[in-house]
């Protein structure tokens, strides 16, 4: 149990040992290789560099060099990514065997040229802020993450950890601090965009013997990670967080739910959990002020529906993960039948920064309707995959051209799909819409937790409606007809379409349903399904018709429609596709313009790829 | 009164009602018919199906009409193309996975479901597709579920949990996949069912329908080397011309005694009768443990959907349960032995047939303990729906038949025997017999009104010789819990205990025809059977089971007195504990 002068003590020390971390020109002699240790870099062997790292360090006793693990740098299309510091050498694919050099070059006041990341432009990247991928992001969620080692609570201290818990116990009533989050503008990063001072403050003015804050952490958009990594980099801020939400509303015990699938997040809570309760953040009497709040931690079995907060509710008092109705609201009737404030972690991670830095500075980021950063799980087409945190209003095209640095390979940029399988699809004519709650919505997509899947033009949009399809209907927990049985029929439709069996008609009959389904549906989860239907029925109906009517998919997804031909005028009778066809269905000899045999093909498309004159499609 | 009710407009109609009504309520008030499937009123309000989602101007998306209350000012469209559009499509939805069987279905004609393809003039259904396919579990003797034809509504899984707290269904397995299943997807004959039934009352299609053994019976009648008796319970009489078009509560004893003897019964009896008989075992059984101040509380053994509930829950209370057979078991096998010795018919070729309003009297009938010397006392066993169907299929006109009563020389039963089909009836009938003899001479107060009425437990204490015996009386299975659970920790303050495991007693049984939601929501279907059957007793001249004549008879000549020999061997039978789970 320490008191607030004895943290601040932990605070102003370590501070100072740990400024190389956040200035470049930082005059400490020690010097830091930070490892990523998030789930991407992680899985390409990031565990093992921190081990050989510190093996070589070790034996050869050098001094003033330390490796620390630390959570996601972002950009993860260029894992396992190591940076030095203070001087912010930026290290990509960096393996096991890289680490002698990494240490020699450091000992010989050099670096490693080869594994110096490569700009889009192609220029080597001296310094971590000369990435472009970096230029337009706003660290304010992941402040954190990548700077501090997780798994140390004074790391975390050091950078006002625990000092917005402080003011706020200290300073602050929890009117005070319920008006500085709502005149802040903050609203939920689950997706929805519920102004998060308005929740407390419904949650704040029932009676009750008991209320609860519950963290959502169940993340579950395909290919988003943003809770992940923030769980995972930076966990004290949610605990943090969710101390500052209890004391606001008056509730003392807090629960965050978090899905299995991931360890290591869950790893470090458990680890954070276990150090703020040593140093009595978590407890009774925290700080001396009274104040009483602890967490627990509850795990998911990863299913999708358990991400809407009713359904989580129910999944966290042990039952079936199926949504109630709503009204009544969890704030009024929440856990265990008592009002609870549900935040979505991305939501939390903002909170102590809204507290130290104040409502005014954080709602001049962002729109007019919505304030702040958003962070987004960069992927698919796109060259630098990876999670990037953005004010509220840049551009989508900002974010895939200027930060994710374009499309790979040559192609086009088709569409992007924000807010996974309940968002839509955005094509290029609103590349240079603002992005915030309203817009996407006025688009037909959707926030989202902040999933964004950038797509060439080589991805079959009825293809994608049916991806997304499969997982709603799969991830569909059955309670309500139309979301039980209409996505399955959804999703019937669209193989047909997609295997050249469906008609106009089928068309009309997916968009009443779908239409319907929205309507009909009793959680976001039904209400959304029909999203990425509607979207891409909205923006891409010629694809629809062409796969209906004329029974041809042009992007050789859908396989059953695709007619794989040789242009004649282009052929110049080489011969390479003839060699590279896996089934010799390429038919013609010596200077005869080549054949495909329909009835041999496979559409597998080699010989697209391998014809030089881009005769073959 | 008017300052407390709310107005709101539905459809351009003003609306007043008090507040906590639901939309739907409020819409019915005042002719508007918002569809349901899913609702079940106090049991079942979840708003699943969407079939009654309605508009609120001001609130996105729809909202669901059973379980949404009316607020000041709320303006609400039922009718709207949007609202008729999206509830069109969840029915096709629904039709799309369920299995049409409508011309083979016994629920044909009392389908909720079929009765919206009316009402939406269904003619042909727009989606198709993938339907799930489930074996039918039909290995219990009591009950059939046939998921094919479930919609999902999860009435059963309420009435199961809520009703009865037992449980036994629930919902497995996720999206199109889900279904309503049992521990271990096994059969509900291995499970913690009780086979009380009332899933089935609440289904509204034929996903879930007793185990029919009509065909048996039809057997039997046509084999001229067969003697068939039939005995029928008290709550059948009463809503067995419910099928027929009668109102409910409507007491059809004359056309169906008629209309049994017309289907070839060779004996057709009252089960009242046999009630009697139970009466005077119990009120015996009774006095003597209250005497000798042993196995206190004693608790009724009529229900067997109780008893199977007791067997598997509280094993280590069943001494406490009397060891009366149920008054049809009872009845079995007085006529396989004193009526066959009587008329010289040898018992192996009587073939005893029970109409009971429950399923789990089948089971029950199937109970290794329920036989003497190897005859089984009860060979089948007929629900009132069962018999209704029976009834149409040989051809009888049930509605223009003439009345007729019982045969002799059982045929005539006390008004207590009548009461037995309600909840608090067999405790009063018992009381009547138990009071006489405590008291050794008749007592002229007849009607214990504190037993008589709704309430799940209902409680009352007498004054008999200046001793007071305390009486309880629980119908529903998460009543008998309660009382259960006081027994076990030692602080049940009752001498006599009757239990019913259907709410509300053998009137709203498992084997009852089956009543729409929307009947259930605005009648008590309870009250008015279980008049019916207060009425029979008001009206009966004998209406104490010790002084009907034909007890008399058979005591006086055959049995000599309660819980002689004989009765012990032919009327009373052991419980034994059984696992929850039988896998």
């Amino acid at each position: 149990m320490k008191t607030i002068e004895e943290i601040e003590k932990i605070r102003s020390e370590k501070r100072q040992e740990l400024d190389l971390r956040v200035n470049v020109n930082s005059s400490s002699i020690e010097r830091h290789i930070l490892v990523c240790h998030g789930t991407g870099c992680t899985s390409s062997k990031s565990p093992k560099i921190i081990e050989n790292l510190r093996r070589i360090i070790e034996e050869r006793n050098i001094p003033n060099i330390r490796v620390i693990q630390t959570g996601c740098f972002g950009l993860c299309a260029k894992g396992p990514i190591v940076i030095i510091r203070p001087e912010e050498t930026f290290y990509a694919h960096v393996k096991p065997e890289d680490c002698e050099d990494i240490i020699n070059s450091m000992c010989d006041g050099t670096r490693v040229e080869r594994l110096l990341c490569k700009d889009i432009d192609g220029t080597i990247v001296q310094k971590l802020d000369e990435l472009s991928f970096y230029k337009k992001q706003k660290r304010i969620a992941l402040k954190n993450c990548g700077i501090i080692d997780p798994e140390n609570i004074d790391e975390y201290i050091a950078f006002d950890g625990y000092k917005a818990l402080e003011k706020v116990l200290t300073s602050m009533s929890p009117d005070d601090v319920i008006n500085v989050i709502s005149a802040s503008g903050l609203r939920g990063r689950g997706g929805a965009g519920f102004p998060t001072g308005k929740k407390w403050t419904f949650c704040k003015n029932e009676v009750a013997d008991q209320k609860y804050i519950v963290c959502n952490a169940d993340e579950g958009d395909p290919g988003a990670f943003m809770d992940r990594s923030i769980l995972e980099g930076d966990p004290h801020s949610v605990l943090e967080a969710m101390s500052i939400a209890g004391y606001a509303i008056g509730a003392n015990q807090g629960y965050i739910y978090v899905r299995a699938e991931y360890p290591i997040a869950v790893q470090r809570l458990k680890i954070a959990i276990k150090q703020a309760r040593e140093y009595g953040l978590l407890g009774d009497n925290i700080f001396g002020t009274g104040h009483k709040f602890d967490i627990e931690i509850r795990l998911g079995a990863g299913a999708f529906v358990c991400g809407e907060e009713t359904a989580l509710l129910e999944s966290v008092e042990g039952k079936r993960g199926q949504p109630r109705l709503k009204p009544p609201y969890p704030a009024s009737k929440g856990l265990f039948g008592k009002p609870t404030v549900i935040n979505n972690v991305e939501t939390l991670a903002n909170i102590t920064k809204i507290i130290l830095n104040g409502a005014e500075w954080y709602s001049s980021i962002g729109t007019e309707t919505s304030k702040g950063t958003k962070v987004f799980a960069l992927g698919g087409n796109v060259n630098n995959v990876g999670l990037v945190e953005v004010p509220m209003g840049t551009t989508l095209r900002e974010i895939v051209f200027d930060i994710g640095g374009g499309i790979p390979n040559g192609r086009e940029f088709k569409a992007a799909q924000t807010g996974g399988p309940s968002g839509g699809c955005i094509p290029a004519e609103h590349l240079d819409t603002p992005i915030d709650y309203e817009s996407l919505a006025a688009i037909g997509s959707m926030m989202g937790s902040g999933g964004l899947i950038v797509m060439d033009d080589t991805k079959c949009m009825v293809n994608l409606a049916k991806f997304y399809l499969e997982f709603t209907v799969k991830e569909s927990c059955g309670k309500c007809t139309p979301c039980r049985i209409g996505t399955k029929r959804m999703l019937e439709i669209l193989e047909k379409l997609c295997n050249g069996k469906g008609t106009e008609y089928d068309i009309y009959k997916l968009e009443k349903l779908a239409i319907n389904i929205k309507k009909a549906s009793v959680c976001g989860l039904g209400q959304s399904a029909p999203n990425p239907v509607l979207s891409t029925l909205n923006y891409f109906r010629e694809e629809y018709l062409k796969h209906a009517v004329d029974k041809v998919c042009d992007t050789h997804e859908c396989k059953a429609i695709t007619k794989i031909t040789i242009d004649e005028e282009k052929c110049r009778s080489c011969g390479l596709c003839q060699k590279a066809c896996p089934v010799s269905a390429i038919e013609g000899e010596a200077r005869d313009k080549r054949k495909i045999n329909q009835d041999k093909c496979i559409k597998c498309g080699t010989c697209i790829a391998t014809c030089p004159f881009k005769a073959i499609g | 009164m008017e300052e407390n009710l709310i107005t709101l407009t539905i459809d351009g109609i003003e609306v007043k009602a008090p507040k906590g009504t639901t939309v739907l309520e409020a819409a019915r008030k005042v002719g508007i018919d918002i569809p349901t499937l899913c609702f079940l009123k106090e049991i079942n309000e979840v708003g699943d199906c969407r079939i009654c989602i309605v508009e609120i101007e001001g609130r996105r998306g729809f909202a669901t009409s059973c379980v949404q209350t009316i607020e000041e000012g709320m303006v609400v469209h039922t009718n709207t193309k949007e609202v008729q559009d999206a509830r069109r499509t969840v029915l096709d939805l629904i039709l799309s996975n369920h299995v049409k069987e409508c011309l083979t279905c016994s629920r044909s004609g009392n389908c909720e479901l079929q009765n919206l393809c009316e009402k939406f003039n269904i003619q042909t259904i727009e989606y198709e597709g993938e339907m799930t396919k489930h074996e039918i579990d039909d290995k219990s003797p009591s009950i059939v579920r046939d998921f094919n034809k479930c919609i999902l509504c999860r009435r059963c899984v309420s009435t199961c949990k809520k009703v009865q707290e037992i449980g036994a269904i629930d919902c497995t397995g996720r999206g199109f996949e889900s279904c309503v299943s049992t521990t271990y997807d096994n059969s509900l004959n291995e499970v913690d069912c009780t086979f009380c039934g009332q899933c089935i009352e609440s289904c509204p299609t034929g996903a879930l329908h007793e185990k029919e053994n009509i065909n048996d019976v039809i057997l039997k009648l046509k084999d001229p080397d067969v003697y068939t008796v039939v005995q029928t319970a008290p709550a059948v009489r009463v809503a067995l011309g419910e099928e027929f078009g009668f109102p409910i509560g409507t007491n059809v004893k004359g056309k169906m005694v008629t209309s049994l003897r017309r289907l070839g019964f060779d004996k057709v009896f009252d089960t009242n009768t046999g009630a009697d008989f139970t009466i005077m075992e119990e009120a015996n059984e009774f006095v003597e443990r209250f005497t000798k101040n042993e196995c206190l509380p004693m608790i009724t053994s009529c229900s067997p959907g109780w008893v199977r509930f007791a067997e598997k829950n509280y094993g280590d209370l069943l001494n406490h349960l009397s060891s009366c057979k149920s008054p049809h078991q009872m009845f079995g096998a007085v006529i396989k032995s004193y009526f066959a010795e009587k008329y010289g018919i040898d018992k192996n070729k009587i073939c005893v047939v029970s109409i009971m309003p429950c399923v789990a009297k089948k089971y029950e009938a199937t109970r290794p303990e329920m036989e003497v010397d190897g005859v089984r006392d009860v060979d089948y066993v007929l629900t009132t729906r069962e018999l209704a169907r029976l009834i149409k299929q040989e051809n009888i006109d049930f509605n223009t038949l003439e009345d007729s009563n019982f045969d002799d020389p059982m045929g005539e039963a006390s008004g207590a025997g009548a009461i037995f089909g309600t909840t608090g009836g067999v405790m009063e009938a018992a009381i009547r017999t138990a009071v006489d003899t405590l008291e050794n001479k008749s007592i002229d107060r007849l009607e214990y009104h504190e037993v008589r009425g709704e309430k799940g437990i209902k409680e009352t204490s007498l004054n008999i010789n200046g001793t007071e015996i305390r009486i309880a009386v629980a119908s529903g299975l998460a009543n008998a819990r309660k009382l259960m659970d006081q027994i076990r920790r030692g602080e049940s303050p009752y001498h006599f205990i009757e239990i019913m495991a259907c709410p509300g007693g053998c009137v709203t049984g498992g084997g009852q025809p089956i009543k729409s939601s929307k009947i259930r929501a605005e009648v008590d279907v309870r009250k008015l059977r279980a008049d019916a059957l207060y009425d029979i007793d008001e009206k009966s001249t004998v209406r104490k089971s010790h002084e009907n004549p034909a007890i008399k008879e058979i005591y006086g000549s055959y049995l000599q007195k309660p819980g002689s020999e004989l009765a012990e061997k032919l009327l009373h039978t052991h419980y034994t504990p059984k696992e929850k789970y039988e896998i």
